[in-house]
């Protein structure tokens, strides 16, 4: 790069600030002495010197630097409380080839923002955050950040932070360097020339990196806020000196960057055809069976329900795989608390002609019960005239209501005899074909491939019989 | 027309200026005031005294409105595109 002949305002800014309303489209809202015109000028200048400013997506904060986009000429977001990282994260995976840059203060990275910047700095995301540390809420007053000084006053520490009932401030910088991904942290400072020039070589060192694909590099800046501190600006600079640097001492925690190479990410599938396999449906025609004359129902509302580890839902999603097959809309819903046996569990089905609105049936014509506080509970939704299926080895107790047709199978006993109790999920399949009549189970049997991918065929000829006998059982008992 | 400069020296603008007074203390040559005018926002801006100037730059970077300050260097050549 050529010498420099003349130090003016860099290209990156806007010649004229458009996008700021009023009539002063010529400068910064900023207050007079802030730190922030600096910072933003070293980042603008740097920007122009590599030639990347087309290139670089700069995400705006909350906190003074909010409207940043009214001044940089670069591709601009304006991310919500905190969340620049998160932001910064979408933009720059969705173009890798672009500069990131995350502008935040104190406020809101290091406290509403915490775990965001944590987080995208554990990933390593290939971007530049700059944090600008003024150890105070400048936007709304002047009130206390995570980072304001043991004893400081702010108006809401009118007598000091005292750590006992505020904390102590937090060292951004020292945090983020127990983590593994980072590639370059530094905390430098704008209260002198030689420091002001040393920020600017940690501005170029992390635009570079980020445009060298390096990952990430956290640049805090200690800065001033005579507005907030009630100082001039000369004095905010010996402020920063006297108080802030004791507490934030200044160096470079980490340069990772020459052992690093670029980063390349794995390439997310987003074709659906790739997803479907994966899942296992590429094989899986949604339509094939013919449905069944004469059956019962024109619409199912079915609620299974019993203890976690009962199959109640598999049964869920056998019954809906085997309807969607038969050409119905189908609908499966799952409500289990967090266990993943052993609590109480239940699942909707919907299986009908028109399409389906909700998949909740609050309101089911259908219920197959597993234990009794599942009957108990769920025979209340029942419809009049609905059909309750109860595991009658587990359920001695007659249900209560006489509106309602019952329909007791032994689904454990009947599991049980087959040798493994886990096959009831099939046994109920088997009876809830019997019942309504609108699902084969030879058909059922066809599809046992799909539903027990992956198990062996022992498993699945084990699962065909526990259909049969569920289906058998209800033919001839009702 | 071209007009080599033979001294560096900067170039204020009155009325951006917001009289923060850093350039003023970052000036190793002591040769920025801070004027006794008001400019149209109120504030006392800050000029150059017209000679001393060695162009080191401190003033442009220390000042935080990125368009108060210009530093022609004592090579700059007007017209040219640095």
């Amino acid at each position: 790069m050529a010498q420099k002949t003349v130090l003016r305002k860099p290209k990156g800014f806007m010649d004229v600030y458009k996008h700021k309303p009023g009539t002063e489209k010529d400068r910064t809202h900023y207050c007079p002495g802030c730190g922030h015109g600096i910072l933003h000028k070293l980042i603008a200048e740097a920007l122009e010197d590599f030639a990347v400013i087309d290139k670089t997506i700069l995400i705006s904060p909350v906190g003074c630097s909010v409207f940043a986009y009214y001044y940089f000429d670069t591709g601009n977001f304006q991310a919500a409380h905190g969340r620049a990282p998160a932001v910064g994260t979408a933009v720059s995976r969705a173009n890798p080839d672009s500069i990131v840059i995350s502008y935040q203060g104190d406020g809101d990275l290091a406290a509403i923002g915490g775990n965001n910047i944590l987080q995208a700095a554990n990933r390593g995301e290939n971007m530049v955050v700059f944090f600008v540390n003024n150890a105070i809420y400048g936007m709304t007053g002047g009130q206390m950040a995570p980072t304001t000084l043991e004893g400081q006053k702010t108006t809401t520490t009118p007598y000091g932070r005292n750590p006992l009932s505020d904390g102590y401030p937090m060292q951004m910088c020292e945090l983020l360097n127990q983590l593994t991904a980072p590639v370059y942290i530094t905390r430098t400072s704008l209260h002198d020339m030689a420091n002001i020039r040393k920020t600017r070589q940690a501005v170029r060192k992390a635009i570079r990196y980020a445009s060298e694909k390096k990952g990430f590099s956290f640049v805090e800046v200690l800065s001033m806020c005579p507005s907030g501190w009630k100082m001039d600006a000369v004095r905010a600079q010996q402020w920063i000196k006297e108080k802030m640097i004791p507490r934030f001492p200044l160096m470079v925690l980490r340069d990772n960057a020459e052992n690093t190479g670029p980063i390349e990410r794995p390439v997310p599938v987003l074709d659906p055809e790739e997803v479907k396999k994966v899942l296992g449906y590429d094989t899986f025609e949604t339509t094939g069976f013919k449905k069944r004359p004469g059956t019962m129902f024109r619409k199912v509302a079915l609620r299974v329900a019993g203890f976690g580890g009962q199959g109640i839902m598999s049964t869920g999603i056998a019954l809906a795989n085997v309807g969607m097959k038969y050409g119905y809309n189908v609908s499966w819903l799952p409500s289990y608390g967090p266990e993943m046996r052993g609590g109480t569990a239940n699942c909707s089905v919907k299986i009908q002609e028109d399409s389906i609105g909700a998949a909740e049936c609050t309101e089911p014509n259908m219920v197959i019960a597993m234990n009794q506080p599942s009957l108990e509970k769920f025979e209340k939704l029942l419809v009049p005239d609905g059909i309750l299926i109860y595991n009658s080895t587990l359920i001695d107790v007659e249900p209560s209501r006489k509106d309602i047709r019952v329909c007791p199978v032994p689904i454990t006993g009947i599991a049980d005899e087959l040798g493994d109790t886990r096959v009831q999920s099939m046994v109920s399949v088997g009876a809830f074909a019997a019942v309504t009549g609108m699902f084969d189970p030879e058909e059922i049997k066809s599809l046992m491939p799909t539903l027990f991918a992956g198990k062996s065929e022992k498993v699945r000829k084990l699962n065909e019989e526990a259909v049969q006998k569920g289906y058998d059982h209800v033919k001839r008992n009702f | 027309m071209n007009k080599q400069w033979e001294y560096p020296y900067p170039e204020i603008d009155p009325d951006i200026c917001k009289g923060c007074k850093l350039c003023v203390a970052a000036c190793p040559k002591n040769v920025l005031v801070i004027s006794s005018k008001l400019n149209s926002k109120g504030f006392h801006y800050s000029e150059y005294v017209g000679e001393g100037c060695i162009g080191c730059g401190n003033c442009f970077y220390v000042c935080p409105e990125p368009s108060a300050v210009t530093v022609y260097l004592r090579n700059y050549v007007e017209g040219e595109v640095s």
